[in-house]
């Protein structure tokens, strides 16, 4: 019998295809999504080598990146941006990958719309060319991003050359206090391990507080994994998950079920299975999270002061706050709510579901956005959008004077129309504060989708709790 | 890909640390259906200003115009995973960075390009970035093969590197025709699965 292991080994080994003497690895790959600005360079580099892909049923594409989020039946202005998502239709038409186009109402951010369609399962391993595919972790699978050179690698042989990373476990005891979320608990854990914490390793989380999660809070929680430079982050499936999955147009149905989730019930870590480190936080300490910076490590609770350079251990770091504060516009020591904002952006693979639309309109209900705030609400697929529009939120969005868009990546990186310009302060449910994300000069505050909302209505960091 | 055996070349300092790859290549440039051509974007906003003129950015400085390393601080790479950095870099010439340490994706990336990323220990780093400073002077050799390094006044430093990489990397390999060799093997490991895993 062989020693314990985590889920991570669990998933390597069962997707082994091959070890050389020297470690490296050639791992298969159940899942590949794909959209449009990592794959040109990939297809066309199978079109030079007369390749074909090896597994189209295995693959599915979406443009999400470059789509406008309005004017939609018009077409997408800018040339580049229609060029590059009319290659991707050509692309998957040659080469027989399955697509969601811009006008298909499945639609949308693709880490969004591969859980949604039951594409995204446990025990899998999942690519894709854009970093935030960590998301599907939340599954109990192996996903992580990989660059065009891999994408075409896959395609061609649905196999990657790798490594395998160590472990990492963050388990996160106790519960969430009411008004913080998934958001907030990731955003503290990456201000706890640092933007390169998890740098060759994959974070496993764990604990109460991961379990306490609904779906789309694990998805969330794992998203960002890459920002604390993991590449991938896994939680266990359970019960939540199963249920989730179940009868989703791409799951297993009938006898395939049945095989399947008693595959997916052996996958949770094996009791003393051996972590290379272990990290524990008290979710009871979490209070909603604000970043104040130019890297999602620089984030504070709300009811705290921006920090001054004195505060940091070394000179490079030094240095870096002090860019940072210059960039942001910032002065240590102000209190991060007194902080104005002039957008606010809610949407993204981070924040884009349902639920997080739910905790947005549950704050603006009856309130309106203030006076000089630009405020835009992007659906993360046209199934949310639809469903958001069922329940009614869109009325409740666009009463309160919000933008109430349709499904793309908009304003998280600014590939599209929605785009900061310089010097604008946005509050967003985004993933990325890094200079110019947003737009050149574009300043980011990362925050939890009802506190988004809250800094709407008020105009203002504001800590959510305090509207009732 | 281009072979990487030695090179001897201008090495430029870049003391910023968590350097990301929006900073290396910024949205804009994305929407290429190229690998070639990036050069424009590399480090776009440090270089240019909001209306696109100049700023004194160390690549565009006479004295390291020329240069094919960078030597840069902590966790360089970090962020997105796209790929367009590595080929930006590339496309102006930079075959080698020196760094503490990189993040993940943009390692692998790096290696898929025939650039060579070199992770060593920070005071290493700080001996070359010093070197780097000296503008025309400064001349940094790399021999991969030997895994050294040789600064402008003659001291050496060792680094690591991974076995297969640094074979790929000096035969200048193709990583999709090394797994096709295997190819009887992914063949039988999707022939057991499909009748072990069948809703895969």
């Amino acid at each position: 019998m062989s020693a314990p292991r985590t889920l991570f080994d669990k998933i390597w080994d069962s997707h082994l295809v091959d070890r050389q003497d020297d470690g490296t690895c050639l791992i298969y790959i159940d899942r590949h999504l794909v959209h449009e600005v990592t794959s040109p360079q990939a297809f066309e580099g199978l079109r030079m080598t007369g390749r074909k892909v090896r597994r189209p049923e295995a693959t599915l594409a979406v443009p999400d990146h470059n789509v406008p989020t309005e004017g939609r039946a018009q077409g997408i202005a800018d040339a580049e941006s229609r060029i590059q998502v009319d290659t991707l239709t050509r692309n998957c038409g040659e080469f027989g990958v399955p697509l969601f186009g811009m006008n298909d109402v499945r639609q949308g951010v693709v880490h969004i719309i591969g859980p949604e369609q039951g594409f995204t399962l446990p025990g899998m391993t999942i690519v894709c060319g854009d970093s935030h595919t960590a998301t599907h972790g939340a599954f109990g699978s192996l996903a992580f991003g990989i660059g065009t050179s891999e994408v075409e690698h896959v395609l061609a042989t649905q196999t990657l050359i790798q490594k395998p990373a160590r472990n990492m476990r963050i388990t996160v005891e106790g519960k969430l206090p009411v008004g913080v979320t998934a958001k907030d608990m990731v955003l503290a854990i990456i201000g706890t391990i640092g933007t390169a914490g998890g740098t060759g390793y994959v974070i496993e989380y764990a604990g109460e507080a991961i379990r306490d999660l609904s779906m789309e809070g694990r998805m969330t929680v794992c998203n960002m994994s890459i920002e604390g430079g993991a590449r991938a982050g896994l939680i266990a499936p359970d019960e939540k998950t199963y249920e989730y999955v179940m009868g989703r147009p791409m799951s297993p149905k009938a006898g395939a079920w049945e095989q399947a989730l008693a595959y997916w019930k052996t996958l949770p870590s094996d009791e003393g299975a051996v972590y290379d480190k272990e990290i524990v936080l008290q979710a009871a300490d979490i209070e909603p999270q604000v970043t104040w910076g130019t890297s999602p490590e620089d984030v504070i609770p709300v009811s705290g002061k921006i920090p001054g350079p004195e505060s940091a251990p070394d000179e490079n770091k030094r240095s870096a706050m002090a860019r940072s504060l210059e960039y942001m516009g910032l002065t240590a020591g102000t209190p991060i709510n007194e902080i104005k904002v002039d957008t606010v952006f809610i949407g993204s693979c981070t924040n884009g579901r349902i639920e997080d639309l739910r905790e947005v309109a549950a704050v603006v209900k009856g309130r309106k956005v203030a006076k000089n705030v630009r405020a835009m609400i992007v659906p993360g697929s046209g199934l949310v959008k639809n469903q958001a529009e069922e329940e009614g939120l869109d009325l409740i969005f666009v009463e309160a004077g919000f933008d109430w868009r349709e499904p793309g990546c908009s304003m998280c990186l600014a590939m599209n129309a929605d785009k900061l310009k310089p010097g604008e302060r946005c509050a967003s449910t985004s993933n990325r504060n890094f200079e110019g994300r947003q737009g050149r000069g574009g300043r980011t505050h990362l925050v939890s989708p009802g506190m988004a909302a809250a800094a709407a209505v008020t105009g203002h960091i504001t800590d959510v709790r305090e509207l009732s | 890909m281009e072979k990487f055996d030695k090179l001897t070349a201008t090495a430029a300092p870049l003391p910023l640390v968590n350097i990301d790859t929006d900073m290396i290549i910024p949205k804009q440039f994305l929407k290429t259906i190229k690998r070639t051509g990036l050069r424009e974007g590399l480090f776009y906003e440090l270089r240019t200003d909001e209306d696109g003129n100049a700023k004194d950015f160390v690549l565009d400085q006479p004295a390291y115009k020329d240069a094919q390393i960078l030597v840069v601080g902590d966790n360089f790479g970090c962020g997105s995973s796209r790929e367009h950095a590595p080929w930006a870099l590339l496309d102006a010439g930079i075959r080698c960075i020196i760094a503490p340490s990189f993040a993940d994706i943009f390692y692998n990336n790096c290696f898929k390009n025939g650039i060579l990323p070199i992770a060593l220990p920070q005071e290493q780093v700080d001996l070359l970035m010093d070197d780097a400073a000296r503008g025309a002077n400064a001349v940094i050799a790399i021999d991969l093969e030997k895994q050294k390094i040789k600064g402008p006044d003659g001291g050496t430093i060792t680094f690591e590197i991974d076995a297969f990489r640094k074979h790929c990397l000096m035969n200048g390999l193709d990583d999709i025709a090394l797994t096709l060799v295997k190819n009887e093997k992914i063949d039988t490991y999707e022939g057991k699965r499909k009748l072990s895993q069948p809703w895969l």
